[in-house]
């Protein structure tokens, strides 16, 4: 596989210092804190985080999704030449299911119930492009083969109650696609998908990907999921991306503390039985009074002083592999050796 | 292995409070922030307080006539509020009409919330037969509207105070029977619920600790703003002789029999209505502050 | 805090064992759940009608001090197992047998058994009542069974130490204060109250971060040891079941597909769906991702199954007669298998081939 020759070089998603801040509630909650991501054409890149990281805000934003009245976003989102914070209400629905758009973890609450799938794709078409009705349901045919649904012809005149779980994933991308997008949004697409399911949608959309050159940003809690799909991996904690770097490094080299907490904690990797597992001690700090240092330091077992005191920058591990940690020096081949040791008896055993 | 990562799971920072507020004490105190709640609170409760203390506070006896002081305006004389087609202080019969006015008001919602939570409570956890049986009857008596089976009932019973309770009470019951029975099916479907039955409570056990205190509320609720419905339905009772009868003040009757002044007097024969509009929406706005106060998540 | 003495007497069971270790504590034979669809008023007067077929005939035991995880995907029927188990629901056809006992017979009835088996289910948070404070939802149980409200309150502060919850800053809170992990552990507390020998876990951690996860399956290990408990532990994570269960059963459509320890099962699994399920989990390996998935569709609706094998429209290895003829649960060893490759006689062309030989 050389899905590197195919990315360019320019990114097309490019987020800086962004910042979102919820303020409906009585004090403000600082869901996302200065994320940067870049995004090239024809890449994805899975943003991995526990519920309350900031993975799905950040996401959201890139279609300015949250309400406008309760929320402050502030830093820089460029999509494809568009400045997305500056978009007019006309521009920014163009924008919307043009330049990006976004799949959803339950698409039966994202698709209207009372439009057959195939009425939804042709309006969609048809609100950005003059184009016949006939035509739109022809590219409506042309989709549904793309994303591989049995009988498309049939299933356009299905409503979405009478799809199976899966095909509605598959509509719903369908949907996402009908505007020939740049950029493909898709928040914990598969989370609600059974594991024989599960796959089928995690190949579908790495397909899409190589063949339509889609710059793909996929949220998910599992890094299972994230490994199938993303070129690069990102994992986010308490509004910040802690670690980012190539989907290799990230599994093999996990640099920032929690990250390699979180690949210690799982409970496969050759555990052996009755060993306990490694849990992280305590609970993601409160998004509304988050502590001075690194948010992690409470809960880190490298912890020293000096992370209590400042929120550390990223630190360059080579390879555009970054972590935002003070004690990566500690880190170093923590993971490393033992999944080598972990091979070795792996190797040992199959041979015997 | 990875002894470094295995510390037990401490428990994360709560604060050390020993106990926290109940339920109530959290509602009430959520209550004290909403503006609009205690702006209602504040209007009914000096509802309440004219109402019990009206003897003492009417500046003229409200059954007293006067032919020559019939219909004055607001200001005459003494005369705060003007006087009646009668000549009768309007000030003090609308301190006394609250008396009634309040009594017929909420009495009849505070039967139709014990009989109706009880019927709807019973249908809800009973589910299947029983349930249909309970509610298709509810549906019969629903169907008709309230304004209509308030005065056909109220006519058939013959006019007069005790048959006027007895009707509007008649009259609230299905619709607090409906709510009740939705919000208990809603409780009954819970994970708690499944669980009590799990450790093997009765259903007498399981509707006393887990449904009562999570079904009363919601009910509650929507009986308090029943009782501007029940203060109005009773004034067009009155209104239309079939209440209370004359000459006890009562605002719907008030409103009844200043009607003729309406071109003369229009500023007094409408102060009657004035009472029952700030009344009703005085409950009406509290039973909604009342409900987001009582969202748990909130 | 007396924390350690007072564990004690949770600890101690005053049912003891009757059978012997060798009895399963659990034994379930021909069980089905068929639940009815909303009917037309012309398919009530004729009889019709359809049915959904949750659970279709299952035959399985929970051996003593054991933890048996239960896998399979949507409309597989564990959930509705569960509720069979825990008679919230009650059971169309079939037989479940406790510690030798008929549950529901004079000698065990329905209420001594739900003191001796309790549920956890998934979501936290409707599974405890909001109005109650925890101590008075983990309380609540004992109280049933007719043990003292002091006696109940101290068992319940215990069990939250337990729990590794502090009881002077959990007990009087209510469950909207706490996390999703506290509130896991609060129900688990309240499960282990009324002193159960039997656990059932219904996708108990399935809701939880991955690093909340960790200490709560943690926790579940250490209880288990302690109180010689014995869990049925259902999920949808293949590698939580893996990494918790002694044995597995993996379930399609409302039948059991194959049941063996975990080990065995995972490594060299009888059944094609096992197959297909375990190798739908994602790699984890970057240089090998899946390249192809091991199976087109979504699982059949358990309105209207497939005749013969359930699995037969999806599995790479059917033949014609597996549409006709249902393979029954048969044993080899420790394991269990319907399938009818390892059934002996049958007309299937690869019937015993080693096709799984490793």
């Amino acid at each position: 596989m050389n899905e590197a020759s195919q990315i360019s070089a320019t990114p097309i998603v490019s987020v800086r210092d962004l910042h979102v801040t919820f303020t409906g509630a009585k004090r403000p909650v600082q869901a996302v804190n200065g994320v940067d991501l870049s995004v090239r054409q024809g890449e994805s890149i899975a943003l991995i985080g526990e519920s309350g990281s900031g993975k799905s805000v950040t996401l959201r934003s890139l279609l300015r999704l949250h309400p406008e009245r309760k929320t402050r976003i502030e830093g820089r989102i460029d999509i494809a030449g568009h400045d997305v914070l500056a978009l007019g209400n006309r521009a920014l629905a163009d924008y919307r299911g043009r330049v990006a758009s976004m799949i959803f973890q339950e698409p039966l609450l994202a698709l209207d119930p009372v439009y057959t799938v195939g009425a939804q794709i042709v309006e969609s078409i048809r609100r950005h492009e003059s184009i016949s009705a006939a035509d739109a349901r022809q590219r409506a045919l042309e989709l549904f083969e793309r994303v591989r649904i049995p009988s498309p012809a049939r299933r356009l005149d299905a409503y979405p109650h009478e799809m199976s779980g899966g095909m509605r994933q598959r509509a719903m991308i369908a949907l996402a696609l009908a505007c020939k997008p740049q950029v493909l949004l898709a928040d914990e697409p598969t989370t609600a998908l059974d594991a024989t399911v599960q796959i089928q949608i995690l190949l579908l959309l790495r397909e899409l990907q190589r063949e339509l050159g889609l710059a793909i940003v996929f949220v998910t809690h599992d890094m299972g999921a994230a490994v199938e799909v993303a070129d690069r991996i990102a994992v986010m904690y308490a509004g910040r991306i802690v670690e980012e770097g190539s989907t290799r490094e990230v599994i093999r080299n996990p640099r920032h503390p929690y990250t390699l907490a979180l690949m210690q904690a799982r409970a496969d990797g050759a555990m052996t039985k009755g060993a306990r597992l490694a849990s992280i001690p305590g609970a993601p700090p409160d998004l509304a009074q988050l502590p001075v240092g690194c948010a992690f330091a409470e809960r880190c077992v490298y912890a020293a002083d000096a992370c209590l005191k400042t929120r550390p920058d990223a630190v360059e591990l080579g390879d555009n592999h970054r972590a935002r940690c003070l004690r990566t020096d500690a880190t170093a081949g923590v993971l490393g050796t033992r999944a080598e040791a972990l091979t070795k008896v792996a190797a040992l055993t199959e041979s015997s | 292995m990875n002894t470094t990562m295995s510390l037990p799971a401490k428990a994360p920072d709560l604060p050390l409070q020993p106990r926290s507020a109940g339920f109530w004490t959290g509602v009430l105190r959520k209550l004290m922030r909403d503006p609009v709640a205690i702006g209602a609170g504040i209007v009914l409760l000096i509802l309440v307080l004219m109402a019990i203390f009206a003897p003492l506070l009417t500046p003229h006896d409200p059954y007293q006539a006067s032919m020559l002081k019939r219909l004055k305006p607001i200001g005459f004389e003494g005369y705060v509020l003007g006087t009646d087609e009668l000549g009768r202080d309007m000030l003090s019969r609308l301190m006394v009409g609250a008396r009634l006015s309040l009594f017929m008001g909420i009495t009849p919602v505070l039967i139709a919330f014990v009989i109706g939570s009880g019927i709807g409570i019973l249908a809800g956890y009973a589910g299947g037969l029983v349930n249909t049986l309970i509610m298709r009857t509810i549906d019969v008596l629903y169907a008709f509207p309230s304004v209509l089976l308030a005065i056909a009932l109220s006519g058939a019973l013959g006019a007069g105070i005790g048959n006027a309770l007895l009707s509007l009470t008649i009259v609230f019951i299905p619709p607090i029977a409906r709510v009740a029975e939705s919000v208990t099916t809603q409780v009954r479907g819970r994970d708690y619920v499944e669980a009590a039955r799990a450790s093997g409570a009765g259903a007498v056990t399981i509707v006393r600790v887990h449904v009562l205190g999570n079904v009363l509320g919601p009910i509650f609720v929507y009986a308090t703003s029943l009782i501007a419905v029940s203060m109005i339905l009773a004034s067009g009772l009155s209104f239309l002789g079939l209440g209370v009868r004359p000459p006890e003040p009562e605002w719907g009757l008030m409103l009844n029999t200043l009607r003729t002044a309406i071109y003369t007097q229009p500023l007094v024969a409408a102060l009657p209505g004035a009472m029952i509009f700030i009344t009703s929406i005085s409950f009406n706005l509290l039973s909604d502050s009342l409900r987001s106060a009582m969202d748990v998540k909130a | 805090m007396s924390i350690g003495m007072s564990v004690e007497h949770i600890g101690a069971d005053p049912h003891g064992d009757r059978g012997g270790p060798a009895q399963p504590l659990l034994t379930v034979r021909k069980l089905v759940k068929h639940f009815d669809l909303k009917k037309s008023f012309v398919e009530t007067m004729m009889g019709g009608g359809k049915v959904v077929r949750a659970v279709d005939g299952v035959d399985f035991n929970v051996l003593k001090g054991e933890t048996l995880g239960v896998v399979g995907e949507s409309g597989c029927g564990k959930s509705t197992t569960a509720r069979l188990l825990m008679h919230l629901i009650e059971p169309s056809a079939g037989e479940i047998v406790f510690d030798g006992e008929t549950v529901g017979s004079p000698a065990l009835p329905l209420r001594e058994y739900r003191r001796q088996v309790q549920m956890v289910f998934q979501d936290s948070y409707s599974s405890l009542n909001p109005r109650l404070t925890i101590q008075d939802s983990i309380a609540f149980g004992p109280q049933v069974h007719g043990v003292g409200k002091r006696e109940s309150m101290t068992r319940a502060r215990d069990l939250l130490a337990r729990v590794g919850l502090e009881p002077s800053r959990f007990a009087e809170r209510y469950p909207h204060e706490l996390s999703g992990g506290q509130r896991q552990r609060v129900n688990i507390a309240r499960a282990l109250a009324s002193e159960p020998r039997l656990v059932i876990l219904d996708e108990a951690v399935s809701a939880l971060d991955k690093s909340v996860e960790a200490q709560v399956l943690n926790l579940l290990m250490d209880l288990k040891d302690e109180f010689g408990l014995t869990y049925v532990f259902i999920s949808h994570d293949l590698h939580v079941v893996r990494y918790i269960s002694d044995r597995v059963m993996v379930m399609y459509l409302g039948k059991v597909a194959e049941t063996g320890p975990a080990e065995a099962l995972f490594e060299h699994p009888l059944h094609p769906y096992t197959r297909a399920l375990l190798s739908s989990m994602p790699s984890m390996d970057p240089d090998r991702r899946t390249e192809e998935a091991p199976l087109a569709g979504d699982p059949p609706n358990p309105i209207d199954p497939p005749p013969g094998c359930r699995f037969h429209t999806r599995c790479p290895l059917a033949e014609a007669i597996c549409a006709e003829q249902t393979p029954t649960l048969a044993a080899t060893g420790t394991r269990e298998t319907a399938c009818l490759i390892h059934e002996p006689g049958s007309r299937h062309t690869q019937t015993g081939a080693a096709i799984y030989a490793s």
